[in-house]
């Protein structure tokens, strides 16, 4: 069956066995053309050897990969249009970095002239050029990142797949690189398929995401789809911080559910596809959409005692225990500290859901 | 490496200065006995006079080395012409050696490959296997490879029934028979290097490579070979160099036309036929050319290794 030829990757059913260990469980999925995508999830999830499947490392045990609908599962590394930004890098330690860079291009047929003249204005795209004729033991590892970059773009690949390539920088380098892949995805229009285990650097830079866990896609969205809208607990657990509440559903109608905690205290909150009246499930609420008041503000306000206040710069974290649930966590930005109370720890509180806050999810 | 090592432990380093040359004693010892003084010795018989029944007289005198180069007639009277007997032994010797070398590298390096990419802890074990021979005396395995080339041996009778051939390939008393008995020798000096070589190479380079559009032959000869040189290198001389002087494979294997520089030396000093300082000096002139191919291979090295920064 032909591929779509508009789409740049589409995985069908790929399922990869290593003798009884099953790395990944029947994964299918679409990567549009000129597309930011993400694979994230914690190590072990797949995520890389759904990667290495893609790049041609690794043989698909079964199922198949189509780029721009040409199948390829079967094609070995070196004849596939894709390149890959390593994460340790693998630049040639004996090679300067202007021939690291020229190497594909002179690989795929380039003169050595012309291979270096393109090499040349990569890195100049990377900001580099004066570091041509270095090796790559005499850079930074911020440098060295941007070379595995400019060699891997070099050559035009119809995808360029990147395996946790900012994992070895620091904190602020880690930010400036999240910013200029970006920049540099749009001006090429190349495809970016990106590994992560940071959900930070996975919403930041991805038009949309694939939450992976134990070798099995657990969800497939926009970065505000994948916050706001978790389908699992897994989802909502990986993705930023979140409070969870065990509840039993009483009602669902139009998108929202009425539910009770076991001690019986009513609350509303969006249901999700699949969870009918009677199921035994858990509530996910973002630490961010609550707030607190020594009064209840409505029905549904949670009983509880503030046991402690973090401050973190920007907001402040505050450990409520709640009179009936575990443990919650209220997040009140600095910024909005004229319209929302922080209280002493000891203070009997009440905790309050903003409208729609409140999620159920699947297990 | 030394030197970083040096500076970075200077404050240590200056209480135990006094005694830091003392601590050298005993590796200058062992330097002294085992390698300055014998080569002393030998340059020094190089230059003395020859005793007929073996040993030499002490008097100095350039014969030796005039025998080697020179040809002055029967009674040594006639004008010097070139002696080319002993010269072309001298490169019969490094052809061989270096054929030897050849084949050990080519069948070596995938060896050594084959093993350091096997999974970690298997690898002792090939490693283990590749010397259990080696722990067969050397004049033993080079007889028994004389049983299985000869014109009846085993390899011959085994391609006659495959019917590959009709009649038994002479090998042995053959070049081809010298340089493998040399090859099976010092096999294992070749494949320990490139070993450890390739087993501290950094694989992701040939993914890297391989998804830069290189193909197999292409990462091997352009990324993996580069990167596990100082390993081949070694493996090259340390095979190179014990072959040129080796005299069992090319006494056993070889016969009287394949004759090697070892064998010369080897027959000035048995018995009483010898010429002490004649061998003597055809050592030094041996010596002198490892020394010279050794010198060459640093500076290459070392060359390499500025350019890498």
């Amino acid at each position: 069956m032909p591929g779509n030829r508009t789409d740049a990757i589409d995985v069908r059913d790929a399922v990869k066995r290593y003798g009884d260990f099953t790395a990944l469980k029947r994964i299918s999925l679409t990567i549009k053309d000129n597309e930011f995508f993400t694979l994230l999830g914690p190590s072990g999830c797949g995520k890389t050897t759904l990667l290495r499947m893609i790049a041609g490392f690794e043989d698909v045990t079964e199922g198949e990969i189509l780029l721009y609908g040409d199948g390829i599962a079967k094609l070995p590394p070196h004849q596939r249009p894709v390149n890959t930004v390593f994460q340790n890098y693998a630049l040639f330690p004996h090679m300067t970095i202007l021939d690291n860079v020229a190497f594909g291009l002179e690989m795929r047929g380039k003169s050595k002239s012309a291979a270096r003249k393109r090499a040349g204005e990569m890195l100049e795209l990377v900001q580099l050029s004066q570091f041509a004729a270095r090796k790559p033991s005499q850079l930074s590892g911020g440098q060295q990142q941007r070379v595995a970059l400019a060699r891997a773009l070099a050559p035009q690949p119809k995808v360029l797949l990147l395996d946790e390539p900012l994992s070895a920088l620091d904190l602020k380098l880690r930010k400036a690189m999240q910013l200029e892949l970006k920049h540099l995805q749009r001006e090429t229009g190349i495809t970016f398929i990106f590994v992560t285990h940071d959900q930070e650097e996975a919403l930041t830079m991805s038009d949309r995401i694939a939450v992976m866990s134990a070798g099995e896609m657990q969800q497939l969205g926009t970065p505000t789809e994948i916050y706001e809208q978790p389908r699992n607990m897994f989802v909502a657990d990986f993705i930023g911080e979140t409070n969870l509440l065990e509840v039993s559903v009483d009602q669902v109608m139009n998108g929202r559910a009425t539910c009770h905690l076991g001690g019986g205290h009513a609350l509303t909150c969006n249901s999700v596809e699949g969870i009918g009246a009677g199921a035994k499930v858990h509530m996910s609420v973002r630490p961010e959409r609550l707030f607190m008041s020594d009064v209840p503000v409505e029905a549904e306000s949670l009983k509880g005692r503030v046991a402690e206040n973090i401050f973190v710069g920007t907001d402040i974290s505050t450990l409520v225990d709640l009179a009936e649930g575990p443990q919650f966590i209220v997040r009140t930005s600095n910024s909005d500290r004229g319209n929302k109370r922080i209280f002493e720890p000891g203070s009997e509180i009440f905790v309050n859901m903003e409208l729609g806050a409140g999620r159920l999810l699947m297990d | 490496m030394a030197a970083g090592a040096a500076s970075g432990g200077s404050a240590r380093a200056d209480t135990y200065k006094d005694a830091r040359g003392w601590l050298l004693l005993p590796s200058w010892a062992v330097l002294g006995i085992f390698v300055l003084g014998p080569v002393g010795m030998m340059l020094i018989y190089s230059f003395l006079t020859k005793e007929f029944r073996g040993g030499v007289i002490w008097e100095p005198s350039l014969a030796a080395y005039d025998q080697f180069f020179f040809d002055r007639g029967l009674f040594g009277d006639e004008p010097p012409t070139i002696e080319w007997t002993y010269i072309t032994i001298f490169w019969r010797s490094i052809w061989q050696a270096g054929a030897a070398t050849l084949l050990s590298l080519l069948i070596g390096f995938p060896t050594a490959y084959f093993i350091a990419t096997r999974p970690e802890n298997v690898r002792p074990v090939w490693v283990f296997l590749i010397t259990i021979p080696y722990w067969v005396n050397l004049l033993i395995r080079t007889v028994s490879m004389k049983f299985l080339l000869r014109d009846q041996g085993p390899l011959n009778d085994f391609l006659i029934s495959t019917g590959l051939i009709d009649s038994p390939i002479h090998i042995v008393n053959t070049n081809f028979a010298v340089q493998l008995g040399l090859f099976y020798s010092y096999l294992p000096f070749m494949v320990l290097p490139v070993y450890a070589a390739v087993e501290r190479y950094n694989f992701s380079l040939s993914e890297a490579a391989a998804d830069l559009y290189a193909s197999k032959w292409t990462t091997l000869r352009r990324i993996v070979l580069p990167a596990v040189k100082p390993g081949v290198v070694a493996g090259c001389i340390l095979v190179f160099v014990p072959s040129m002087g080796s005299f069992l494979a090319p006494d056993l294997l070889g016969g009287a036309k394949n004759f090697m520089i070892g064998s010369l030396i080897e027959e000035q000093f048995k018995g009483n036929a010898g010429n002490w300082p004649f061998g003597a000096a055809a050592s030094m002139i041996l010596l002198t050319m490892v020394l010279i191919i050794l010198m060459f291979s640093a500076r290459q090295q070392a060359k390499a290794d500025k350019a890498g920064g």
